[in-house]
Protein backbone atom coordinates (compact mmCIF):
# COMPACT_ATOMS: atom_id res chain seq x y z
CA UNK A 1 0.00 0.00 0.00
CA UNK A 2 1.47 3.14 -0.69
CA UNK A 3 0.57 6.20 1.86
CA UNK A 4 1.54 9.46 0.55
CA UNK A 5 1.97 12.34 2.85
CA UNK A 6 0.77 15.58 1.45
CA UNK A 7 3.63 18.17 0.78
CA UNK A 8 3.85 20.54 3.89
CA UNK A 9 2.95 23.76 3.71
CA UNK A 10 4.68 26.18 6.05
CA UNK A 11 2.02 27.90 7.60
CA UNK A 12 4.21 31.53 6.53
CA UNK A 13 2.95 30.27 2.90
CA UNK A 14 -1.14 30.23 4.23
CA UNK A 15 -2.75 33.38 3.48
CA UNK A 16 -4.75 34.39 5.58
CA UNK A 17 -8.74 34.73 5.48
CA UNK A 18 -9.20 38.71 5.75
CA UNK A 19 -6.54 38.65 3.00
CA UNK A 20 -7.99 36.41 0.38
CA UNK A 21 -11.22 37.66 0.73
CA UNK A 22 -10.47 41.17 0.04
CA UNK A 23 -8.25 39.67 -3.02
CA UNK A 24 -11.61 38.18 -4.27
CA UNK A 25 -13.71 41.02 -3.65
CA UNK A 26 -11.08 42.98 -5.20
CA UNK A 27 -11.45 40.71 -8.24
CA UNK A 28 -15.26 40.78 -8.62
CA UNK A 29 -14.56 44.58 -8.56
CA UNK A 30 -12.24 44.93 -11.58
CA UNK A 31 -14.02 42.85 -13.32
CA UNK A 32 -17.18 44.84 -12.91
CA UNK A 33 -15.14 48.00 -13.74
CA UNK A 34 -13.65 46.59 -16.27
CA UNK A 35 -17.06 45.40 -18.01
CA UNK A 36 -18.14 49.15 -17.43
CA UNK A 37 -15.01 50.31 -18.76
CA UNK A 38 -15.23 48.39 -22.17
CA UNK A 39 -18.65 49.14 -22.04
CA UNK A 40 -18.01 53.21 -21.82
CA UNK A 41 -15.82 52.40 -25.06
CA UNK A 42 -12.43 52.84 -22.65
CA UNK A 43 -9.90 50.68 -21.27
CA UNK A 44 -9.27 52.31 -17.92
CA UNK A 45 -8.34 49.24 -15.41
CA UNK A 46 -8.72 48.97 -11.71
CA UNK A 47 -4.94 48.54 -11.51
CA UNK A 48 -2.45 50.45 -9.39
CA UNK A 49 -0.37 53.12 -10.83
CA UNK A 50 0.77 56.93 -9.05
CA UNK A 51 -1.26 59.77 -9.56
CA UNK A 52 1.29 62.17 -10.78
CA UNK A 53 3.55 60.69 -13.24
CA UNK A 54 6.42 62.91 -14.78
CA UNK A 55 6.12 62.52 -18.53
CA UNK A 56 10.38 62.23 -18.66
CA UNK A 57 12.89 59.41 -19.80
CA UNK A 58 14.24 57.90 -16.58
CA UNK A 59 16.98 55.00 -17.55
CA UNK A 60 15.67 52.48 -15.45
CA UNK A 61 15.71 48.61 -15.55
CA UNK A 62 12.35 46.99 -17.20
CA UNK A 63 11.69 45.65 -13.89
CA UNK A 64 12.11 48.56 -11.74
CA UNK A 65 9.93 50.77 -14.24
CA UNK A 66 7.51 48.49 -14.07
CA UNK A 67 7.18 48.10 -10.29
CA UNK A 68 7.07 51.62 -10.06
CA UNK A 69 4.38 52.27 -12.32
CA UNK A 70 2.35 49.98 -10.56
CA UNK A 71 3.06 51.45 -7.06
CA UNK A 72 -0.53 52.52 -5.15
CA UNK A 73 -1.56 55.83 -5.52
CA UNK A 74 -1.24 58.22 -2.43
CA UNK A 75 -4.53 58.79 -1.59
CA UNK A 76 -4.61 61.22 1.39
CA UNK A 77 -5.78 64.36 0.56
CA UNK A 78 -3.21 66.63 -0.89
CA UNK A 79 -3.33 70.46 -0.20
CA UNK A 80 0.40 71.04 -1.20
CA UNK A 81 1.05 72.25 -4.71
CA UNK A 82 3.33 69.82 -5.86
CA UNK A 83 6.74 71.30 -7.19
CA UNK A 84 7.58 70.79 -11.22
CA UNK A 85 9.18 67.66 -12.12
CA UNK A 86 11.77 70.01 -13.62
CA UNK A 87 12.66 71.96 -10.16
CA UNK A 88 12.61 68.62 -8.02
CA UNK A 89 15.29 66.80 -10.65
CA UNK A 90 17.35 70.20 -11.33
CA UNK A 91 17.95 71.87 -8.10
CA UNK A 92 19.76 69.51 -5.51
CA UNK A 93 22.03 69.21 -2.73
CA UNK A 94 24.48 66.28 -3.25
CA UNK A 95 27.48 67.79 -2.84
CA UNK A 96 28.96 64.31 -3.79
CA UNK A 97 28.62 65.84 -7.28
CA UNK A 98 29.45 69.35 -6.72
CA UNK A 99 28.51 72.27 -4.90
CA UNK A 100 25.92 74.18 -6.85
CA UNK A 101 22.54 73.33 -7.09
CA UNK A 102 22.28 72.29 -10.82
CA UNK A 103 25.62 70.51 -10.41
CA UNK A 104 24.10 67.36 -9.54
CA UNK A 105 21.80 67.09 -12.60
CA UNK A 106 24.82 67.89 -14.41
CA UNK A 107 27.41 65.74 -13.61
CA UNK A 108 25.40 62.55 -12.03
CA UNK A 109 25.56 60.65 -15.33
CA UNK A 110 28.55 58.80 -13.44
CA UNK A 111 26.77 57.42 -10.68
CA UNK A 112 26.13 53.62 -12.00
CA UNK A 113 22.62 52.73 -9.84
CA UNK A 114 22.25 49.23 -11.36
CA UNK A 115 22.99 46.74 -10.20
CA UNK A 116 22.77 47.73 -7.04
CA UNK A 117 23.48 45.73 -3.54
CA UNK A 118 22.75 46.80 -0.12
CA UNK A 119 24.71 45.43 2.85
CA UNK A 120 22.48 45.03 5.67
CA UNK A 121 24.71 44.74 9.26
CA UNK A 122 24.90 44.97 12.93
CA UNK A 123 22.22 43.85 15.54
CA UNK A 124 19.80 41.77 13.36
CA UNK A 125 18.96 38.88 12.93
CA UNK A 126 19.45 38.37 9.34
CA UNK A 127 22.10 40.57 8.28
CA UNK A 128 24.30 40.26 4.63
CA UNK A 129 24.63 41.85 1.28
CA UNK A 130 21.47 41.94 0.05
CA UNK A 131 20.78 42.91 -4.17
CA UNK A 132 17.88 45.81 -4.90
CA UNK A 133 15.81 43.39 -6.60
CA UNK A 134 15.64 41.25 -3.77
CA UNK A 135 15.00 43.81 -1.81
CA UNK A 136 12.16 45.21 -3.39
CA UNK A 137 10.27 42.26 -4.53
CA UNK A 138 9.89 41.78 -0.63
CA UNK A 139 7.90 45.14 -0.20
CA UNK A 140 4.84 46.63 -1.84
CA UNK A 141 5.43 50.40 -3.33
CA UNK A 142 3.17 53.41 -2.72
CA UNK A 143 3.34 56.67 -3.94
CA UNK A 144 3.33 59.59 -0.96
CA UNK A 145 3.52 62.79 -1.31
CA UNK A 146 5.57 64.72 0.77
CA UNK A 147 6.82 68.11 1.73
CA UNK A 148 10.80 68.34 1.67
CA UNK A 149 11.91 71.33 4.12
CA UNK A 150 15.94 71.86 3.42
CA UNK A 151 17.96 73.20 6.24
CA UNK A 152 18.48 75.94 3.94
CA UNK A 153 15.05 77.60 4.29
CA UNK A 154 13.56 76.57 0.90
CA UNK A 155 10.76 73.35 0.34
CA UNK A 156 9.36 71.44 -1.88
CA UNK A 157 6.53 68.84 -2.50
CA UNK A 158 7.61 66.06 -4.33
CA UNK A 159 5.40 62.90 -4.82
CA UNK A 160 8.29 60.12 -4.11
CA UNK A 161 6.95 55.90 -4.53
CA UNK A 162 8.53 54.23 -2.26
CA UNK A 163 8.12 51.61 0.84
CA UNK A 164 8.20 51.85 4.56
CA UNK A 165 11.48 51.59 5.56
CA UNK A 166 10.21 49.86 8.90
CA UNK A 167 8.07 47.08 6.69
CA UNK A 168 11.97 46.06 5.35
CA UNK A 169 13.51 46.53 8.52
CA UNK A 170 11.13 44.17 10.21
CA UNK A 171 12.29 41.30 8.05
CA UNK A 172 15.84 41.36 8.97
CA UNK A 173 14.51 41.22 12.93
CA UNK A 174 16.78 43.70 14.15
CA UNK A 175 17.37 42.60 18.09
CA UNK A 176 16.75 43.95 21.49
CA UNK A 177 19.96 46.18 21.68
CA UNK A 178 19.15 47.78 18.03
CA UNK A 179 18.24 51.18 19.12
CA UNK A 180 19.41 53.55 15.97
CA UNK A 181 19.73 52.61 12.54
CA UNK A 182 22.91 54.26 10.45
CA UNK A 183 22.68 54.63 6.97
CA UNK A 184 25.77 55.32 4.33
CA UNK A 185 25.72 56.65 1.10
CA UNK A 186 28.31 54.95 -1.46
CA UNK A 187 31.72 56.51 -1.22
CA UNK A 188 33.19 56.07 -4.74
CA UNK A 189 35.55 58.97 -6.35
CA UNK A 190 34.79 57.71 -10.21
CA UNK A 191 31.12 57.55 -9.61
CA UNK A 192 30.94 60.57 -7.35
CA UNK A 193 33.85 62.81 -8.29
CA UNK A 194 33.42 65.28 -5.99
CA UNK A 195 34.22 63.52 -3.27
CA UNK A 196 38.01 63.74 -4.37
CA UNK A 197 37.44 67.83 -4.02
CA UNK A 198 39.84 68.96 -1.25
CA UNK A 199 37.72 71.70 -0.15
CA UNK A 200 34.65 69.91 0.67
CA UNK A 201 33.80 70.35 4.24
CA UNK A 202 32.17 66.90 4.51
CA UNK A 203 34.61 63.79 5.44
CA UNK A 204 33.36 60.87 2.73
CA UNK A 205 31.32 58.74 2.80
CA UNK A 206 27.67 60.41 4.17
CA UNK A 207 26.46 59.23 6.90
CA UNK A 208 23.13 59.28 8.70
CA UNK A 209 20.82 57.71 10.75
CA UNK A 210 17.72 57.57 12.99
CA UNK A 211 16.99 56.17 16.16
CA UNK A 212 14.67 52.83 15.93
CA UNK A 213 11.58 54.46 16.81
CA UNK A 214 12.08 57.18 13.71
CA UNK A 215 12.88 54.24 11.53
CA UNK A 216 9.67 51.96 12.21
CA UNK A 217 7.47 54.87 11.88
CA UNK A 218 5.28 54.34 9.30
CA UNK A 219 6.02 58.28 7.74
CA UNK A 220 9.50 56.97 7.44
CA UNK A 221 10.24 55.89 3.37
CA UNK A 222 12.79 54.48 1.72
CA UNK A 223 11.99 55.70 -2.25
CA UNK A 224 12.96 54.15 -5.35
CA UNK A 225 11.23 57.03 -7.71
CA UNK A 226 9.40 60.06 -8.17
CA UNK A 227 6.77 61.06 -10.01
CA UNK A 228 5.99 57.80 -10.89
CA UNK A 229 9.68 57.45 -12.33
CA UNK A 230 12.81 55.70 -11.24
CA UNK A 231 15.07 58.23 -8.78
CA UNK A 232 16.84 60.24 -11.54
CA UNK A 233 20.94 59.88 -10.25
CA UNK A 234 20.50 63.63 -8.66
CA UNK A 235 17.93 62.77 -6.75
CA UNK A 236 19.60 59.58 -4.95
CA UNK A 237 19.24 56.52 -7.14
CA UNK A 238 18.53 53.84 -6.66
CA UNK A 239 17.52 53.89 -3.15
CA UNK A 240 16.91 57.00 -0.93
CA UNK A 241 15.68 57.82 2.50
CA UNK A 242 12.32 60.23 2.52
CA UNK A 243 11.75 61.60 6.54
CA UNK A 244 9.39 64.12 6.05
CA UNK A 245 9.51 65.78 9.94
CA UNK A 246 13.22 66.06 9.51
CA UNK A 247 15.54 68.57 7.37
CA UNK A 248 16.53 67.24 3.80
CA UNK A 249 20.30 66.48 4.71
CA UNK A 250 18.52 63.87 7.06
CA UNK A 251 16.98 61.76 4.16
CA UNK A 252 20.50 60.13 2.70
CA UNK A 253 20.78 59.16 -0.40
CA UNK A 254 22.25 56.53 -2.97
CA UNK A 255 22.31 53.91 0.33
CA UNK A 256 24.82 51.33 0.47
CA UNK A 257 24.91 50.38 3.81
CA UNK A 258 22.15 49.81 6.49
CA UNK A 259 23.58 48.62 10.09
CA UNK A 260 21.40 48.22 13.21
CA UNK A 261 23.56 50.14 16.47
CA UNK A 262 22.70 49.98 19.98
CA UNK A 263 24.85 53.56 19.94
CA UNK A 264 23.54 56.76 18.34
CA UNK A 265 25.55 56.80 14.95
CA UNK A 266 27.66 59.66 14.11
CA UNK A 267 25.88 62.10 11.34
CA UNK A 268 27.81 63.76 8.26
CA UNK A 269 26.78 67.57 9.13
CA UNK A 270 26.73 66.90 12.68
CA UNK A 271 30.74 65.87 12.70
CA UNK A 272 30.93 69.05 10.24
CA UNK A 273 29.41 71.22 12.29
CA UNK A 274 27.84 69.77 15.93
CA UNK A 275 26.65 73.97 16.79
CA UNK A 276 24.53 73.88 13.46
CA UNK A 277 23.45 70.53 12.85
CA UNK A 278 22.08 68.23 15.55
CA UNK A 279 21.37 64.39 15.34
CA UNK A 280 17.92 64.65 15.23
CA UNK A 281 17.38 67.76 13.19
CA UNK A 282 13.44 68.13 13.62
CA UNK A 283 12.01 70.58 11.32
CA UNK A 284 11.64 73.16 14.06
CA UNK A 285 10.81 77.27 13.75
CA UNK A 286 11.52 78.04 17.22
CA UNK A 287 14.97 76.93 17.09
CA UNK A 288 16.93 78.89 14.51
CA UNK A 289 20.20 78.20 12.15
CA UNK A 290 23.22 80.11 13.82
CA UNK A 291 23.45 81.89 10.41
CA UNK A 292 19.77 82.04 9.54
CA UNK A 293 16.08 82.38 10.62
CA UNK A 294 14.04 78.75 10.16
CA UNK A 295 10.82 80.34 11.59
CA UNK A 296 9.62 80.91 7.70
CA UNK A 297 10.90 79.12 4.20
CA UNK A 298 10.75 79.55 0.70
CA UNK A 299 8.52 77.37 -0.93
CA UNK A 300 9.57 76.85 -4.60
CA UNK A 301 9.87 77.15 -7.20
CA UNK A 302 9.40 81.10 -5.51
CA UNK A 303 8.26 83.57 -8.26
CA UNK A 304 10.74 86.86 -7.97
CA UNK A 305 8.22 89.62 -6.98
CA UNK A 306 6.36 87.50 -4.79
CA UNK A 307 8.74 85.92 -3.21
CA UNK A 308 6.41 82.32 -2.44
CA UNK A 309 7.46 82.50 1.73
CA UNK A 310 5.54 80.70 4.24
CA UNK A 311 5.53 79.76 7.67
CA UNK A 312 7.67 76.76 8.58
CA UNK A 313 5.25 74.57 10.81
CA UNK A 314 6.78 72.47 14.24
CA UNK A 315 7.93 68.52 12.81
CA UNK A 316 7.12 70.63 8.61
CA UNK A 317 3.35 69.54 9.68
CA UNK A 318 3.56 65.97 10.65
CA UNK A 319 2.31 66.72 14.23
CA UNK A 320 1.64 63.04 14.41
CA UNK A 321 5.42 62.17 15.38
CA UNK A 322 5.30 64.62 18.25
CA UNK A 323 5.31 61.35 20.38
CA UNK A 324 8.04 60.29 19.38
CA UNK A 325 9.98 63.38 21.85
CA UNK A 326 8.02 63.34 24.66
CA UNK A 327 10.44 64.21 27.22
CA UNK A 328 12.82 65.96 24.86
CA UNK A 329 14.17 69.33 25.15
CA UNK A 330 13.97 70.14 21.63
CA UNK A 331 16.07 73.07 21.64
CA UNK A 332 18.79 71.33 23.16
CA UNK A 333 18.59 68.38 20.81
CA UNK A 334 17.99 70.26 17.58
CA UNK B 1 37.86 108.57 -31.68
CA UNK B 2 40.87 108.30 -29.30
CA UNK B 3 41.50 105.19 -27.76
CA UNK B 4 40.76 105.86 -24.41
CA UNK B 5 36.93 106.59 -25.43
CA UNK B 6 37.12 103.03 -27.66
CA UNK B 7 38.53 101.48 -24.29
CA UNK B 8 36.12 102.88 -22.55
CA UNK B 9 33.59 101.87 -25.00
CA UNK B 10 34.74 98.17 -24.12
CA UNK B 11 34.98 98.52 -20.54
CA UNK B 12 31.79 99.58 -20.28
CA UNK B 13 29.85 97.08 -22.47
CA UNK B 14 32.32 94.30 -20.76
CA UNK B 15 31.10 95.73 -17.55
CA UNK B 16 27.38 95.49 -18.43
CA UNK B 17 27.74 91.93 -19.83
CA UNK B 18 26.81 90.41 -16.31
CA UNK B 19 24.29 92.45 -16.24
CA UNK B 20 22.68 91.57 -19.11
CA UNK B 21 23.25 88.35 -19.13
CA UNK B 22 21.60 87.65 -15.58
CA UNK B 23 18.30 90.09 -16.80
CA UNK B 24 17.75 87.99 -20.07
CA UNK B 25 18.37 84.83 -17.77
CA UNK B 26 15.59 85.98 -15.94
CA UNK B 27 13.11 87.13 -17.91
CA UNK B 28 13.13 84.01 -20.08
CA UNK B 29 13.46 82.30 -16.98
CA UNK B 30 16.12 80.07 -17.13
CA UNK B 31 17.46 80.00 -13.48
CA UNK B 32 15.70 77.41 -12.03
CA UNK B 33 13.37 76.88 -8.87
CA UNK B 34 14.70 79.65 -7.12
CA UNK B 35 15.95 82.39 -9.19
CA UNK B 36 16.00 84.98 -6.01
CA UNK B 37 18.75 83.06 -4.72
CA UNK B 38 20.81 82.41 -7.84
CA UNK B 39 20.56 86.31 -8.71
CA UNK B 40 21.38 87.37 -5.51
CA UNK B 41 24.45 84.62 -5.75
CA UNK B 42 25.67 86.28 -9.16
CA UNK B 43 25.84 90.08 -8.39
CA UNK B 44 27.12 89.02 -5.24
CA UNK B 45 29.83 87.71 -6.80
CA UNK B 46 30.77 89.91 -9.53
CA UNK B 47 30.64 92.84 -6.90
CA UNK B 48 33.77 90.87 -5.48
CA UNK B 49 34.95 90.50 -9.15
CA UNK B 50 35.01 94.09 -10.00
CA UNK B 51 36.14 95.19 -6.53
CA UNK B 52 39.15 92.32 -7.65
CA UNK B 53 39.63 94.02 -11.14
CA UNK B 54 39.88 97.77 -9.60
CA UNK B 55 42.67 97.17 -7.29
CA UNK B 56 44.55 95.11 -9.93
CA UNK B 57 44.98 98.29 -11.95
CA UNK B 58 47.69 100.17 -9.80
CA UNK B 59 49.53 96.82 -9.65
CA UNK B 60 49.23 95.99 -13.41
CA UNK B 61 50.33 99.72 -13.91
CA UNK B 62 53.36 99.33 -11.45
CA UNK B 63 54.36 95.70 -13.02
CA UNK B 64 53.38 95.76 -16.47
CA UNK B 65 53.28 99.44 -17.09
CA UNK B 66 49.95 99.17 -18.47
CA UNK B 67 49.98 102.61 -18.23
CA UNK B 68 47.08 102.83 -20.42
CA UNK B 69 44.21 101.58 -17.61
CA UNK B 70 44.98 104.25 -15.09
CA UNK B 71 42.17 106.44 -16.41
CA UNK B 72 39.27 103.33 -16.64
CA UNK B 73 39.98 102.51 -12.81
CA UNK B 74 37.26 104.78 -11.64
CA UNK B 75 34.72 103.20 -13.76
CA UNK B 76 35.82 99.26 -13.01
CA UNK B 77 35.09 100.93 -9.36
CA UNK B 78 31.54 102.12 -9.92
CA UNK B 79 31.05 98.73 -11.46
CA UNK B 80 31.66 97.12 -8.37
CA UNK B 81 29.09 99.66 -6.55
CA UNK B 82 26.55 99.02 -9.12
CA UNK B 83 26.64 94.95 -8.49
CA UNK B 84 26.72 95.43 -4.82
CA UNK B 85 23.46 97.58 -4.87
CA UNK B 86 22.27 94.82 -7.21
CA UNK B 87 23.20 92.61 -4.93
CA UNK B 88 21.53 94.33 -1.82
CA UNK B 89 18.07 95.08 -3.90
CA UNK B 90 17.75 92.00 -5.50
CA UNK B 91 17.97 90.31 -1.80
CA UNK B 92 15.64 93.01 -0.56
CA UNK B 93 12.81 92.53 -3.21
CA UNK B 94 13.47 88.76 -3.96
CA UNK B 95 14.03 87.03 -0.93
CA UNK B 96 13.09 88.68 1.63
CA UNK B 97 9.60 90.87 0.11
CA UNK B 98 10.58 93.95 0.95
CA UNK B 99 10.29 93.16 4.58
CA UNK B 100 12.08 95.80 5.96
CA UNK B 101 11.45 94.48 9.85
CA UNK B 102 13.02 91.06 8.52
CA UNK B 103 16.00 92.85 6.70
CA UNK B 104 16.96 94.96 10.26
CA UNK B 105 16.75 91.70 12.24
CA UNK B 106 18.93 89.83 10.00
CA UNK B 107 21.27 92.85 9.63
CA UNK B 108 21.19 92.15 13.63
CA UNK B 109 21.35 88.61 13.82
CA UNK B 110 23.58 87.25 10.97
CA UNK B 111 26.63 88.13 11.74
CA UNK B 112 27.88 87.61 7.42
CA UNK B 113 25.48 89.57 6.90
CA UNK B 114 26.06 92.51 9.65
CA UNK B 115 29.74 92.01 7.77
CA UNK B 116 28.76 92.98 4.66
CA UNK B 117 26.76 95.65 4.78
CA UNK B 118 29.27 98.29 6.12
CA UNK B 119 31.37 97.29 2.96
CA UNK B 120 28.04 98.49 0.84
CA UNK B 121 28.29 101.77 2.83
CA UNK B 122 31.80 102.05 1.81
CA UNK B 123 31.35 101.54 -1.82
CA UNK B 124 28.36 103.70 -1.79
CA UNK B 125 30.42 106.53 -0.34
CA UNK B 126 33.50 105.83 -2.51
CA UNK B 127 30.82 106.15 -5.34
CA UNK B 128 29.12 109.08 -4.41
CA UNK B 129 33.21 111.07 -3.98
CA UNK B 130 34.40 109.60 -7.14
CA UNK B 131 33.71 112.81 -9.32
CA UNK B 132 36.62 114.93 -10.20
CA UNK B 133 35.07 117.96 -8.25
CA UNK B 134 34.33 115.92 -5.35
CA UNK B 135 38.45 115.02 -5.88
CA UNK B 136 39.35 118.52 -5.87
CA UNK B 137 36.92 119.39 -2.96
CA UNK B 138 38.38 117.04 -0.89
CA UNK B 139 42.15 117.34 -1.31
CA UNK B 140 43.81 115.22 0.32
CA UNK B 141 41.44 113.64 2.36
CA UNK B 142 40.22 112.39 -0.85
CA UNK B 143 42.73 109.50 -1.03
CA UNK B 144 42.56 108.85 2.84
CA UNK B 145 38.67 108.06 2.13
CA UNK B 146 39.63 106.08 -1.09
CA UNK B 147 41.39 103.97 1.11
CA UNK B 148 38.39 102.62 2.85
CA UNK B 149 37.86 100.36 -0.68
CA UNK B 150 40.87 97.89 1.14
CA UNK B 151 38.37 97.45 3.58
CA UNK B 152 35.46 96.96 1.54
CA UNK B 153 36.99 94.32 0.03
CA UNK B 154 38.13 93.04 3.25
CA UNK B 155 34.72 92.89 4.78
CA UNK B 156 33.39 90.97 1.39
CA UNK B 157 35.84 88.31 1.37
CA UNK B 158 34.58 87.32 5.19
CA UNK B 159 30.90 87.84 4.24
CA UNK B 160 31.88 85.21 2.12
CA UNK B 161 33.58 83.34 4.64
CA UNK B 162 30.90 83.34 7.18
CA UNK B 163 28.45 81.83 5.19
CA UNK B 164 30.51 79.25 4.06
CA UNK B 165 28.61 75.70 4.11
CA UNK B 166 29.45 72.26 2.13
CA UNK B 167 32.74 73.64 0.13
CA UNK B 168 35.92 76.14 1.16
CA UNK B 169 36.45 76.73 -2.66
CA UNK B 170 35.21 80.44 -3.33
CA UNK B 171 35.74 81.15 0.47
CA UNK B 172 39.81 79.88 0.11
CA UNK B 173 40.35 81.49 -3.66
CA UNK B 174 38.72 85.10 -2.99
CA UNK B 175 41.23 84.68 0.41
CA UNK B 176 43.91 84.08 -1.97
CA UNK B 177 43.52 87.09 -3.94
CA UNK B 178 42.27 89.15 -1.45
CA UNK B 179 45.27 88.84 0.29
CA UNK B 180 47.95 89.14 -2.49
CA UNK B 181 45.96 92.71 -3.68
CA UNK B 182 46.24 93.78 0.30
CA UNK B 183 49.58 92.41 0.45
CA UNK B 184 51.02 94.31 -1.90
CA UNK B 185 49.94 97.47 -1.05
CA UNK B 186 51.12 96.52 2.66
CA UNK B 187 54.38 95.76 1.01
CA UNK B 188 54.35 99.24 -1.07
CA UNK B 189 54.14 100.94 2.33
CA UNK B 190 56.61 98.91 4.01
CA UNK B 191 58.89 100.02 1.10
CA UNK B 192 58.07 103.37 1.05
CA UNK B 193 58.85 104.05 5.20
CA UNK B 194 62.01 102.21 4.62
CA UNK B 195 62.85 104.72 2.09
CA UNK B 196 62.05 107.48 3.94
CA UNK B 197 63.53 106.02 6.94
CA UNK B 198 67.27 106.03 4.93
CA UNK B 199 66.63 109.71 3.70
CA UNK B 200 66.18 110.45 7.48
CA UNK B 201 68.84 108.71 8.24
CA UNK B 202 71.05 110.52 5.24
CA UNK B 203 69.68 113.74 6.00
CA UNK B 204 70.96 113.11 9.61
CA UNK B 205 74.36 112.46 8.69
CA UNK B 206 75.24 115.37 6.36
CA UNK B 207 74.49 117.30 9.11
CA UNK B 208 76.27 116.21 11.84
Amino acid sequence: MLIQRPPRIPTSEITPEPIYQARRQFMRQSLALGSAAVAAGSVAGAVAKPSFVADADVASPAWLSQKIAGAAADTSEVNDKLTPYKHVTTYNNFYEFGYNKDDPAKHSDTLKPHPWKVEVAGEAGKTGSFNLEDILSKVELQERVYRLRCVEAWSMVIPWVGFELGSLLKQFNPTSRAKYVAFTTLKDTEQMPAQGSAFGTIDWPYVEGLTMAEAMHPLTLLAVGLYGKALPNQNGAPLRLVVPWKYGFKSIKSIVKIEFTEEQPPTSWNISAPREYGFYANVNPKVDHPRWSQATERRLPSGLFSPNIIDTQMFNGYDEVASLYKGLDLRKNF
Amino acid sequence: MPPILWRRVIILLLGLAPFAWISYATVTQQLGADPAKTIVLFTGEWTIYSLFFTLSVSPLVRFLKWRWLMPHRRMLGLFALFYALCHLFSYLVFILGLDMSRFFSELAKRPYITAGAPAILILIALGVTSTQGMMRRLGKNWQRLHKFVYLALFLGWIHVLWQVRSSYFDAVLYGVITAALLGIRAYWRWQQLQKRRAKAAMMNKSHT
